[in-house]
Formats: C-alpha cells, structure tokens, sequence
C-alpha cells in the first residue's frame, strides 16, 4: 500500500512520467509565507479587515497558490491530493481553536472564586449586592437527583438490555431496539415538559394538598427518562460481548437461565456495564433544562429530594449566568469549572475502565 | 415511576412460553433448548421446569424493563398532548401559523411559526458549518493522522461531546459574543446587499452566534460517528483503490466515502436532532425576537426550547399549556429527524451484515 | 478483581460526598453595614413561622435585603422570596401556594374576586411597600448623559424613531456625537410589573405616537426580549447601541449608563433616589382602606421629579389567613422606618412618610 502511495501518485506511464517529481518542501513553505504576505496586504492595505481576514484570506491563497505550483511540478491529480490534505488538516485546527477558548476560560475565569467558602456555602441570604455565597445546595440537588435517577434508570436499563440480547426475538425486541435508539434523541426538554406534565402537575397535587410542586425527585424522574435508553444501549453492546461458550458451558451444567444470566453473563460483562452507566451519570449530571422545568430552583439547602425546590449545579450556573449582580459572573464560571469537572472525571474514569475491560474492542 | 403496574401482566405474559430457537443471542449458536423441549437423554437428573418457576419471573420482569421504554415514548406523546390540547383551544390564533407569543394574556393568542422557523435555521446553519468541519476532522482522525496522534486526539473528541451544554452556552454569550459582533459587523458592511447579512444592527445575539454555538456543540457528536463509519471502511477496498493508482485523496473519495455516505448521513441527522432540541446554549446566545427572517446578523433569534426555558418561569396555566404544545412540535420534529436517521442506520446495518 | 477496585472507588466517592454533605452551611452572614442599623426595627414583633411568597421581580433586591435582617433578628423565621413576576406571584397567591405575593400592579377587580376567598372575613388588600424608580439605561459608546423626553422615549419605543442620530434625539443633545446606527431597544419577554408601568407611562405622555395599551406583556412590534430584570440588564451591558427600561437597582447592579429624562415641570431630570421619592408625594390613594392602592401622575410638574417609576405592593390577606401573625410581623417590619430606610441603598425610593404611616396602620389591623 505504501509503495504504491509514495511512488504511484501518478500512473500516466509515458516517457516523461515515468518518474515522478515532488514538489520540494521549501517550495510549500515559500508558497504559504507569500499567501500571508500577500493577504496581509491586500487587507491592511485597504483596511477592511484585521488579522482574522488576513489570515483566513492567506489560508485560501496558500491552498490556491500550493495547487497551483503543485499542478505544474506534481500533475493535476496530486495537486488535488496535496490540496484535500491541506483543508483536512485546517478543518482540525479549527475546530481546536474554540475548544481551547472554552477550555482556557473555564480555567482561568473559574479559578476567581474556586475557594472553600465556594463548596461549603449555599446561595442563602446572598442578595444582588452581597459577595461570596457558594453552590453547596446545588451540588447537594445535583448529587441526590443524579443519584436516584440512576437508582431507577440502571435496573430498569440492564433489564431491558437482559431482555432485548438473552430473551427477545422477533417483532417486539426490533421495535424495543429501535424505540431505545429513537429515545436517545428525545431533547432534554421535552423530557423535561413530560415529566412536568406527568408528575409535576398531575400526580404530585395528589401529595401535597391539590397543588402542584416542584421537587428534586422530579428533576431525577425526567433524567431517568434521558438516561435509561443511554444504558440500555451500552449494556445490550456489553452482553453481546460475553463469548457464547460461557453461557452454554452454564447451561451444560444444568444451571437454569436466570441464573446463568446473573451468575455468569452479568459478572463478565459489569465493567463494560458500569462504563456505560458511568457515561450516562456523567451526561445527566450536565442536564440544566429538565431541572429548570421541574425542580424549581433555590437558593437553600435541601437535603430531601421528595419536598420542596432544589437546585442543581447546571441550573445554578444558568441562573448565575442570567443575574446582573456583579458578583454573579465569577459564581457562574466557577461553578461551572466545577462541573465540568466532574463530568470529565466520570467520562475519563469510564473511559480507563472501558480500556482495561478485556471484552471490548 | 417503576414498572409495578405492569409487572404482574407481563410476567404472565412473558411466562407463558416462547418456544423456538433464540436468533438474536449474543454468541451465535447458543440455543438453550433444554428448558423448552424435553432433554434427548440423561434428563432425568435435570430439574423439571416449575409453572411459576424465577425463570418466567426473571424473563416477565426483562420484558416488562424493555417494555417500559415504548411506555416512556408513548406516555411522553400522550401527556404532551393532554397538556397541550387544552391550550391551543384556548388560543385566539392559528397556533401554527401566528408568530406573536402572547399565551399568558386574558385572550391569548400565540403560535409556533417563529419559533419553528428559528429552531430550524438555527439547526440547520449550525450543521451547514459542522459537518464539512467534522468530516474533515474524522477523516484526519482515521486515515491521515498518524496513530499517535489519532488516538489522544479521539479521546478529546469523546471528552469535548460529555461538556455540558450550559458552558458552551456560557461561553458564547460572555466570550464568543465579541469576535461574532465584529465579524457581523464586517460582513455588514460589506455584504449588506446580501439579504442574510442586512440590517443595520445592532449586532450580537444573533442567529449566527446561536448557530455557530450549536455547531461547535454537535462537531464532536458528527465526527466521532463519522469516524467510526470511515474506520469500517473495509482494508480490501481501500487497497484495491491504491493499486489501481490512486492518489490518497482518490481512495478516500471513490472508496471511503461511498463506504461511508449512509453512516455520515445518519450521523449528520443525529446532530441535526440534537441540535434542533439544543436548549440552555441557545436561550444563553439568541437575542429573543418572535419575527421570521433570514437575516442572520442581527440580534435576534429564537428556538422552541429556549422559548420554553426563558418564559416558563412566567407562565400561568395556558402559558404552560402553550409551551408544552410548543415541546409538543419539537418532539414531533426530532422523532421524525431521529426515526429517519435510525432507519438509514438499520438498513445500511442489514447491508453490511448480509455482505460481510 | 477489576470489580472490587471500582467498588472501592465508588466507596470512596460515596465517603467524600458524604462527608462534603456533612459541612455545607446555609449560613451567609451579610457584610454589608446597612444590617446592623436596623437590629432594633423588628425587635418586640418576631414570630418563628415560616412564609412562602413570590412575585415581582422589581422588589426582589429590597425582599432579599428585608428578608437578610429579618431573619437575622427573628431566629427561628424562615421566609422565602422567589421573584418569579407580578403575574405568577398573584396566580400563586390565588391558588394558595403563596402566603403573600408581590406584585408591581395593583390587582384588578377580576383578580380581586379570585383572591378574596383566600381570606375569609377580610379582602385581598394591596400594601405599597416599595417605590422603584424606571430608569432609562442605554449603551452608546461614548456618549454620556444622554437627554430625553417622553414623546421621543415613546416614538423610539413604538419603533418611529430608529437611529440614535435622529434629529429629535440630537436636538435634546447638543454636543453629544450619537453614532448613525439602530436604536436596539430592549423589553421584557416575560410578563412584568416594570413593563405595565412603563408602558403605562409611554401611553400617557404620548398618546398619539404610542397607541399600544398598557400591558404586563410587551406589546408593541420591534425590539428583543430578555428575561427578568437581570436578563435585560445583562443584555444591555453586553450590547452596543441598545436602550431599555429597568428598575435603578438593576441598573445600578450592573453600573448601567442612565438617560435622564424630562418631567411635566420641563427640566430632565436624573434618577435618584431623591427624585423618585418627589415622583412619589405627587401620588395619590385610590384604593379604600384596607386596600391602598396608588396611582401615579406621569405628568407630573413637580420640580426635581424623576417621571417614571412604579409602586410595588405586597398582596395579603387583611383577615382570615393561616399565618396572619407571621405575615403581620413581617411586614410590621417592613413597613417600619428601620426597614424603609434599607430601600435607599439598595436603588429604590423610601414610601414618603404620610403613605408609610396608613402602611402600618393597615398592617397593624391583620388578623
């Protein structure tokens, strides 16, 4: 494949093809200093741009310029490749230029307030003039309803996943298979308008006197709701892996099903399992429109789920991000910062956990 | 919620026998008939099958999980429209084509044209400067890079689709805001007679800054898909490519890309079903107008959703009636973009399997 | 093996989280002076119930603030404020999930028949508690002190006036070089007390250029929305060429230039607190006691007045609601000279005194 690649990039075997010419290095740098050059004083000249033109506009003439020179020396097919190479590599830098943007400013703008006062504080008392205050509350509201939501989700995910690979056939498991897909992309604001009109407005007026409330709870139902096809997912890919000569070495051995799939198939497949509930925590952890709709928001400490508003770290950095209080900016990016960085770390740590799992790829 | 009501049923249901063989078990060929048809020989030691034995409860019980998820997609429908109907009867307008957004007054009136309209456009510009971007991202990623750049480089990728939408949104508004200003500002001045970047300002909150938001936010979801599709691309092809003299651009685009167009494709209608129900980034970025227009410059803009975050907190019974119906139309949107894009997925699946 | 080292981290996850919710404190004790001045405002008169109340945006800062030092002296009272808007406040007052509600509108008769059932014996009274002053905030580039009068704020409003050179603002500006581009005006996109009242005052000082009715929600075409008085803050400071109405202390949160604005009595004058204090004594009772509701003279020719501003009311049961007593004694509080003077600090205007004094008498007679 090599070979041919290096020495073949053009096959027109006539006397004066037969070897190929390359167009030297320097040339392709010549090429690109000239492109800037000239952008540069094409745009300062008439002034009407900056530098983002003059850039952009010497990455455009570089490309023209390289095909050009390149078609002369090399033919017009390895121009071309030459030319699609280029835009590959410029498509990879731009996309690299936002994402450190955001990674820079989480960092730097994050860092003003990342103090203990900010993880041991709640928004309580805190008013449109008042310094400090911290996201205790909402880190509370994020941990208790990401946790019941992966009480609810997990169980009823693997045994949809148990469902869909060991027992389902037919008609049934290829709907549930593709109804579980199609969830995947239900937005996380519909989930949360369901939820809203399911729990918050028809069911919890039951609970509490005829009117309806909002509660942690909520907001951990209308992640459930995110999370569960996330699970069943990652968990049916897992138990397809588990290699076929354990389940009938179990069955060989008189062991019924059941017990074949909780004994010997679930155990095989738990870390891959526990990677994918890792990744779907990690995503509703991140969740800001489905608690907005239905937990409320609050600026005290909740610690019970079942009554009352709560907030979570992803709707206390968009209400921060939305107060004009001068103090508010700092809040939101720490905060933020915060919750990035638990996410990353779950992500990461299912990540490693996938890598040392022997059954994936 | 729980699956409590339906267990008893479906434990029945699911207990009373699935005889046959077992197809989609994982492990091919594993076919534990010996719970189903007497043993051939030496089954007497084996226990008899018990009519209401943990086996048929343990089945009744994955049946009921994986039933739960159609319960979900069908409540979802179901409670959306008994929330909703109520609200557009209430309405004095033609909910689908008035453009006002008024549903808390004593004589509402209010309709989802705009909105719609700004969910899509901003959808849609944002893949328009995605995909190209992404592809040429997996395309680096699975065939250019060399392996250790590859594979960090992948991870990123992975990391950057887990980052909250929040902080994206955040980050647009507070730092994106200013170079998107100038350029709108640029392109005014000098493209003004095209009608998508007219005006005369102010700038800022525009569509364009949503959309541009947006695509940084679906990039990674489109590439680490796309990537996926051109790694598969079979070595025979790509090989065939090369020794018939091809360029590396050549191969790449008479075999990887052909290979690949059905996987892009799904890929991109994920992305697109992601970001029509993208809601916190675009509440933080648009500047909140009820008009139609293409004119992408101007502050402006606004979607379903993060109509729905910015007003709920407002809206009395019809309000929220309202809104739901606005959820209502998103979830019938994303249903159809996501349903499209996972039959492609499934049919290019059956394709590959029925080839390989 | 694998196993028991994820379970091991999942242990220790679980102790971290444990022991972090074992720390967390709700209590910010403010730095802030004003506090400490008023310890003795609320003293006598403390109840320990607990009070859930929500509306207006517009007096959410002095709710905070009022809130902060009550609890500070009453320990054991637990009151919550959320500002979720006039209108979800008085829904959330009529529906009873709200023990008392603020509001930047008095209520209406219809609104007044749903809410009286919630106080059997008694009515649904209106308390002017606070007055916030509307400030006019803009974002030019260089331009400062920038001069206005009604018809041209009500033109620019209805969209009949849409640069910032415009030979009507220019006139009123000598000096000033306004840039040649698009007035962006900003309003709320929910619905608010601040936009009833300022839209009300665009109505009457030019009937003729602003023919839209005053409202809750903002009716006239044109201009983007924002959410809250935070939201518009936030987007006027983010965005060039914009002008928009919010309250003093919003604007003053986020350090927002203010235009000044011309009153009846012919000069423009600049928001204080001072001068919205004027625009207050101008005011007079309509509403019969218990109820006080205000009315406010646009118009007035009061010299030094700041023309535009709104009352904002706590709505309360005056009989006949469950925690009549922790409501009596908080806004005893609230209503008290202690309490009014937080107001000035914080952007808004103290009542005059002849209004505070049937305040108090109206709250004094909650049973």
């Amino acid at each position: 494949m090599t070979t041919l690649e290096n020495q073949m990039p053009d096959v027109v075997m006539t006397a004066d093809h037969i070897r190929t010419k390359k167009l030297p290095v320097v040339a392709d740098l010549a090429i690109a200093v000239v492109a800037l050059i000239v952008a540069g004083a094409i745009v300062f000249g008439t002034g009407i741009g900056n530098w983002v033109l003059a850039l952009v506009l010497g990455l455009v003439l570089y490309l023209v310029g390289l095909n050009i020179a390149a078609g002369r020396v090399e033919g017009r097919r390895a121009a071309r490749n030459r030319m699609w190479r280029a835009a590959i590599y410029v498509a990879c830098l731009l996309a690299v230029i936002p994402l450190a943007s955001v990674a820079w400013t989480l960092i730097s703008k994050g860092s003003s307030r990342l103090d203990g006062d900010f993880f041991n504080a709640s928004m309580n008392n805190i008013g449109a003039r008042d310094a400090g205050g911290g996201a205790y509350h909402a880190i509370i509201g994020t941990l208790e309803q990401v946790g019941i939501a992966t009480v609810l989700a997990v169980p009823l995910g693997v045994l949809g996943a148990i469902y869909i690979v060991e027992y389902g056939r037919g008609k049934l498991t290829a709907t549930i298979r593709f109804f579980v897909d199609v969830m995947t992309g239900v937005p996380s604001i519909v989930a949360g308008l369901f939820v809203l009109s399911f729990w918050v407005l028809i069911v919890s007026p039951w609970f509490n006197h005829g009117t309806p409330r909002f509660s942690g709870f909520a907001a951990a139902l209308a992640l459930t709701v995110l999370m569960l096809p996330t699970i069943v997912r990652s968990t049916e890919e897992m138990l397809r892996l588990v290699p076929g000569p354990l389940r009938e070495g179990s069955y060989a051995l008189g062991v019924p099903k059941w017990k074949t799939i909780t004994r010997i198939v679930l155990p095989t497949a738990l870390p891959g399992i526990v990677t994918g509930v890792m990744l779907a925590v990690a995503r509703a952890a991140g969740e800001t429109a489905p608690v907005l709709l239905v937990a409320g928001g609050a600026d005290a400490i909740n610690f019970n789920a079942f009554s009352g508003n709560q907030s979570s770290l992803a709707l206390f950095v968009y209400q921060q991000a939305g107060s004009a209080s001068k103090y508010a900016p700092d809040r939101a990016w720490t905060a933020a910062l915060t919750l990035v960085a638990i996410v990353l770390i779950l992500t990461i740590a299912a990540k490693l956990l996938a890598r040392r799992n022997r059954l994936s790829r | 919620m729980g699956d409590y009501p339906s267990r008893s049923t479906n434990a029945t249901a699911g207990g009373s026998g699935m005889p046959g063989r077992h197809v989609r078990s994982a492990g091919n060929g594993v076919s534990p008939r010996s719970y189903e048809e007497p043993p051939l020989g030496g089954g007497g030691a084996l226990p008899k099958k018990a009519r209401f034995s943990m086996e048929s409860g343990f089945r009744g019980l994955s049946l009921a999980a994986g039933l739960m998820v159609l319960v979900i997609i069908v409540a979802i429908a179901i409670f959306l429209i008994s929330k909703a109907v109520p609200a557009i009867n209430a309405d004095k307008s033609n909910f689908l084509t008035t453009k006002d957004w008024f549903p808390n007054d004593a004589s509402p009136h209010f309709g989802i044209a705009a909105l719609a309209f700004g969910t899509v456009l901003t959808a849609v510009i944002a893949l328009i400067v995605a995909v190209p971007i992404a592809l040429g991202i997996a395309l680096f990623l699975s065939h250019y890079a060399p392996k250790s750049l590859a594979t960090p480089l992948g991870f990123v990728m992975d990391l950057l689709a887990a980052v909250p939408s929040v902080v994206f949104g955040l980050w647009g508004r507070d730092l994106f805001q200013n170079p998107v200003r100038d350029f709108s500002v640029w392109l005014n001045h000098y493209f003004h007679w095209i009608p998508l970047f007219g005006g005369d300002g102010p700038f800022g909150q525009s569509i364009l800054l949503g959309s541009l938001v947006l695509a940084i936010m679906v990039l990674p979801i489109v590439t680490s898909l796309s990537r996926e599709v051109f790694q598969q691309t079979p070595a025979m092809n790509e090989e065939a490519a090369l020794a018939l003299g091809a360029t590396k651009w050549e191969m790449v685009r008479t075999a990887v890309l052909p290979y690949g167009k059905p996987g892009v494709i799904a890929a991109v209608m994920l992305g697109l079903g992601r970001a029509l129900g993208e809601t916190i980034a675009l509440a933080l970025t648009l500047g909140i107008t009820f008009n139609v227009s293409f004119n992408l410059i101007q502050a402006g803009g606004n979607s379903i959703a993060a109509n729905i975050a910015n007003t709920f907190g407002e809206a009395n019974d019809v309000g929220r009636g309202a809104l739901i119906a606005s959820g209502l139309v998103l979830f019938v949107i994303t249903l159809v973009v996501n349903m499209t894009a996972r039959a492609i997925i499934y049919r290019r699946r059956e394709f590959r399997d029925s080839a390989a | 093996m694998k196993l028991q080292r994820s379970g091991y981290v999942a242990g220790i996850a679980l102790t971290a989280a444990l022991s972090l919710a074992a720390c967390g404190s709700d209590n910010n004790t403010s730095s802030t002076a004003g506090s400490a001045a008023n310890a003795s405002a609320a003293a006598g008169s403390c109840t320990t119930g607990s009070l859930t109340a929500e509306g207006s945006t517009a007096q959410a800062n002095a709710m905070a603030e009022w809130i902060k030092d009550y609890q500070g002296q009453c320990s054991g009272a637990k009151i919550g404020y959320q500002g979720t808007g006039s209108g979800a406040g008085v829904q959330a007052f009529t529906a009873g999930t709200a023990d008392f509600a603020g509001s930047d509108s008095a209520l209406k008769p219809a609104e007044h028949t749903a809410a009286d059932p919630k106080c059997p014996g008694g009515v649904a009274m209106d308390l002017p508690m606070v007055v916030g002053p509307i400030a006019v905030v803009y974002n030019v580039d260089g331009v400062k002190d920038l001069q206005l009068d009604g018809p041209t704020l009500a033109k620019i409003f209805a969209g009949k006036i849409t640069k910032w050179n415009d030979p009507a603002i220019a006139g009123q500006n000598s000096g000033a070089t306004l840039p040649s581009t698009t007035i962006q005006t900003v309003h709320r996109s929910d619905s608010s007390g601040t936009t009833d009242n300022f839209t009300k005052y665009l109505g009457t000082v030019d009937k003729a250029d602003y023919t839209f009715d005053h409202d809750k929600t903002w009716k006239a075409p044109g201009g983007v929305g924002a959410k809250g008085s935070d939201g518009v803050a936030a987007k006027v400071k983010s965005t060039p060429g914009t002008l928009a109405y919010v309250e003093l202390s919003f604007a003053q949160n986020s350090s927002l230039s203010m235009a000044k604005v011309k009153n009846g009595a012919g000069e423009y004058a600049q928001l204080t607190a001072d001068s919205a204090g004027k625009l207050i004594e101008g005011a007079k009772i309509t509403g019969t006691a218990p109820d006080l509701t205000m009315t406010i003279d646009y118009n007035t020719t009061q010299a030094g007045a700041w023309p535009i501003g709104l009352v904002t009311y706590e709505i309360a049961c005056s009989k006949g609601s469950a925690k009549a007593a922790d409501i009596k004694a908080f806004l005893t509080y609230t209503s008290s000279t202690g309490g009014q003077s937080v107001l000035s600090d914080l952007g808004y205007a103290p009542l005059p005194e002849s209004v505070r004094t049937q305040v108090a008498a109206s709250v004094a007679a909650i049973s």
